[in-house]
């Protein structure tokens, strides 16, 4: 990277100051500095319990990403597992494709909460965990 | 010595190494090579602060001077850090060599203590012990990655290791009145725990394609435990106690 100017950075952060950062005046070219890969995390809170995504980290290699994913995503929350996953490892969808899911909100007869079976369950039990045929 | 004022040397030594690298860690918050790691690096240096506070209390329980009182109102002289925790962060190689060299150290240092006979430092000592192991996995892999990554990442590790080498070893200068903590089974001693600390790390840079100085050219710079310094102690202090000069009262 060209040095246009030898000019030390000046900040009312000390640690700024101290540190020499030369101005350079050129931006970076973002492109340049993104070579690392992206991983999707999953985290899991108790032993038994599902993954779940949490969001995602760069890091060169899986273990570097185990090592940010404990930061970033268990730093605050109480852990037992993380997953990481290399994103390029994800096949998805796609968008333009979303019609395939468009009558799904119709199909109320699918999600059980719409079925009325609290009052077999209640009968059920009170039988005494003797299933019966009678509907 | 009587074996109090031994156990009070080993508490503040501990403590005062985790104040002073946690300190100098968190000069990286902000300027970290990557936002993860620093978010991680200074996640860390925050842990050190808050291990520090514990040891700290247990001194307070045993007659000294509150946390805030004892980490904000003593002079460099009065500290009891190895001379490797105050050197300047310098470039990332360094601050990663020489998290590398402390963290193990401080992680066997609590392996062993969490059986020691002085029952609250066994306690400390297992508490912290799970966030110490990451640090040193932290560390670990940072020094593989860049100890097997290319010419100028290896260079510059090896450099750092080169420099950093007999700082770390001041870290196990031998304490006053050590045989006591020995004899009562409160610490294992500095001399057992730096060869437990040889034993540790020397595979794992030799993983990592370092290479230890030649022993013919160890010489362990001392003096920390005792107050004796580099000149960049005193400015450290000043930085981090400008809050509390200005106001000891002060709440954040």
């Amino acid at each position: 990277m060209d040095k246009k100017s030898n000019q030390a950075l000046e900040s009312i952060d000390p640690r700024i100051t101290r540190a020499k950062i030369e101005q350079t005046g050129d931006k970076s070219d973002m492109e340049d500095l993104a070579h690392f890969q992206t991983f999707e995390v999953f985290h899991q809170n108790k032993r038994g319990a599902q993954h779940k995504h949490v969001g995602i980290v760069h890091a060169p290699n899986p273990d570097m990403a185990l090592l940010y994913a404990k930061e970033q995503y268990a730093r605050r929350e109480v852990t037992a597992n993380l997953w990481v996953v290399p994103s390029s490892c994800i096949s998805a969808t796609e968008y333009s494709d979303d019609d395939i899911f468009s009558t799904t909100p119709e199909k109320k007869y699918r999600n059980p909460a719409s079925y009325k079976v609290i009052d077999r369950i209640n009968a059920f039990k009170e039988r005494g965990s003797k299933p019966s045929d009678q509907v | 010595m009587n074996s109090i004022d031994a156990l009070k040397e080993l508490l503040y030594k501990m403590a005062d190494d985790q104040l002073i690298i946690g300190h100098r860690n968190s000069e990286w918050t902000g300027l970290g090579p990557i936002l993860e790691e620093d978010i991680a690096f200074s996640s860390m240096a925050q842990d050190k602060i808050g291990q520090s506070e514990h040891l700290y209390n247990l001194l307070n329980q045993l007659g000294e001077a509150d946390a805030d009182t004892v980490a904000f109102t003593r002079n460099a002289n009065q500290f009891h850090s190895s001379k490797l925790v105050e050197l300047p962060i310098g470039d990332y190689s360094f601050s990663l060599i020489r998290h590398f060299l402390f963290d193990f150290s401080e992680y066997l240092r609590f392996e062993a203590l969490r059986s020691s006979a002085y029952e609250p430092l066994a306690q400390v000592s297992k508490k912290f012990f799970g966030e110490i192991k990451y640090h040193t996995m932290h560390a670990n892999t940072w020094v593989n990655q860049l100890g097997n990554g290319n010419e100028e990442s290896h260079r510059k590790m090896q450099e750092s290791l080169n420099y950093a080498w007999n700082y770390a070893l001041g870290i196990f200068e031998p304490g006053p009145a050590e045989n006591i903590l020995v004899d009562d089974y409160i610490f294992i001693g500095e001399e057992s725990l730096k060869n437990r600390w040889l034993d540790t790390i020397a595979p794992l840079l030799k993983k990592s394609g370092l290479t230890i100085p030649s022993e013919d050219t160890w010489k362990p710079i001392f003096g920390g435990r005792t107050g004796l310094h580099t000149e960049n102690l005193q400015p450290l202090l000043e930085e981090m106690t400008e809050v509390y000069s200005i106001d000891p009262s002060a709440d954040w």
